[in-house]
């Protein structure tokens, strides 16, 4: 059982930690313009930080216990094709879950 | 197009994060229904929720709270896991940079993935908005996101029961986020980006702490930068 002292410190400090990281540089920096090199890094930050969020949760689902598989994959594959191709958040997310369940349904 | 209305600017920003609904709900479920089991009350599960909203850093303390982790291995490894929201700040700086300083602070607590990711995907293409229209879209992507966050948090701790495996809502967050990323494809530059971003994020995935994600998005800036620099070189060689 977690210590309820323990929590609160945890829940706290995580609380105060995060608003910092989120407050760092928006907050404190303001409007001072930054170096063009920091806004070229930055512009790729969600295109960096995004797809290595994603890439083990597909890799290694989970779900399964963190074996590969197959319609997951596939559902990944589609839905990433389908983002690139149309542009079209709502109609890859469906594409992707139509695979996904396609996928579960035939295979599993 | 016609004068945009602030009014449907907060439309916008909440239709483009309505999506988000889908994986939002099931996600903080999940957490209520985690934390109760580790043993949080309601009022605790929920309150969590509101002062830390960030779903991957809740799981994570949890999870090593559960299993008697020191208090200072939990902290960090759930901030380490929320390191990439001071990216996210860096990043909105340059269009948020002229808030008020209440403003950019409600903005900095409202700092998501999902709210970071579709006001910079916007705010990248309407270079024309003023602040006032940036802040307004930014909060109505936040409107649909953050409150059911708090609210279902609560609904999983008063269930209390486990969602069924059937559903595979699992895989609702990936795909999400990959159809998120697909539209952010832009040039070669993004491409390299997401490409390293991917393969460090597997490669480094032994790396404790969730670092390997802090590895991958260094490497995938890196390589975004230096792409963008090597193709503008090459783009005034041609012009030249």
């Amino acid at each position: 059982m977690i210590d309820k002292g323990e929590l609160w410190l945890v829940m706290i400090v995580l609380g105060l930690g995060s608003f910092g990281l989120r407050f760092v540089f928006t907050g404190l920096i303001g409007d001072r313009p930054l170096p063009s090199w920091i806004l070229r890094h930055l512009r790729y930050t969600a295109v960096a930080v995004l797809p290595g969020l994603v890439a083990p949760l597909v890799v290694w689902p989970q779900a399964t216990g963190g074996a590969p598989d197959a319609p997951r994959l596939a559902a990944a594959l589609v839905t990433i094709t389908a983002g690139v191709l149309t542009r079209n958040m709502l109609l890859a997310i469906f594409l992707g879950a139509s695979t996904l369940y396609g996928g579960l349904y035939l295979l599993g | 197009m016609a004068t945009e209305t602030s009014k449907s600017i907060f439309w916008q920003g909440v239709r483009d994060g309505s999506p988000f609904i889908l994986v939002i709900v099931p996600f903080s479920t999940l957490f209520g229904v985690v934390a109760t089991e580790a043993g949080l009350n309601v009022f605790e599960t929920v309150a969590f929720s509101f002062l830390v909203i960030a779903g991957a850093a809740q799981f994570t303390a949890i999870e090593l709270m559960r299993n008697d982790a020191p208090t200072l291995i939990v902290m960090v490894s759930a901030l380490a896991v929320n390191l990439r929201m001071a990216m996210y700040s860096a990043s909105l700086t340059p269009y948020l940079g002229e808030a008020t300083l209440a403003q950019r602070a409600w903005a900095a607590y409202f700092t998501v993935d999902q709210t970071y990711a579709c006001s910079v995907l916007k705010f990248d293409e309407r270079r024309d908005w003023t602040i006032g229209q940036r802040l307004t879209y930014f909060f109505g992507v936040a409107a649909p996101i953050c409150p059911p966050w708090y609210l279902f948090t609560g609904v999983g701790a008063m269930i209390g029961t486990a969602i069924p495996e059937g559903l595979a809502l699992d895989f609702a967050i990936p795909i999400t986020f990959l159809a998120l990323i697909g539209p952010m494809m832009r040039t070669r530059a993004h491409v390299a980006a997401g490409f390293v971003s991917v393969l460090s994020a597997l490669v480094f995935a032994f790396l404790p702490f969730n670092l390997g994600l802090l590895v991958a998005g260094v490497l995938g800036m890196m390589t975004g930068a230096q792409v963008e620099l090597i193709d503008k070189r090459r783009a005034e060689r041609r012009a030249a």
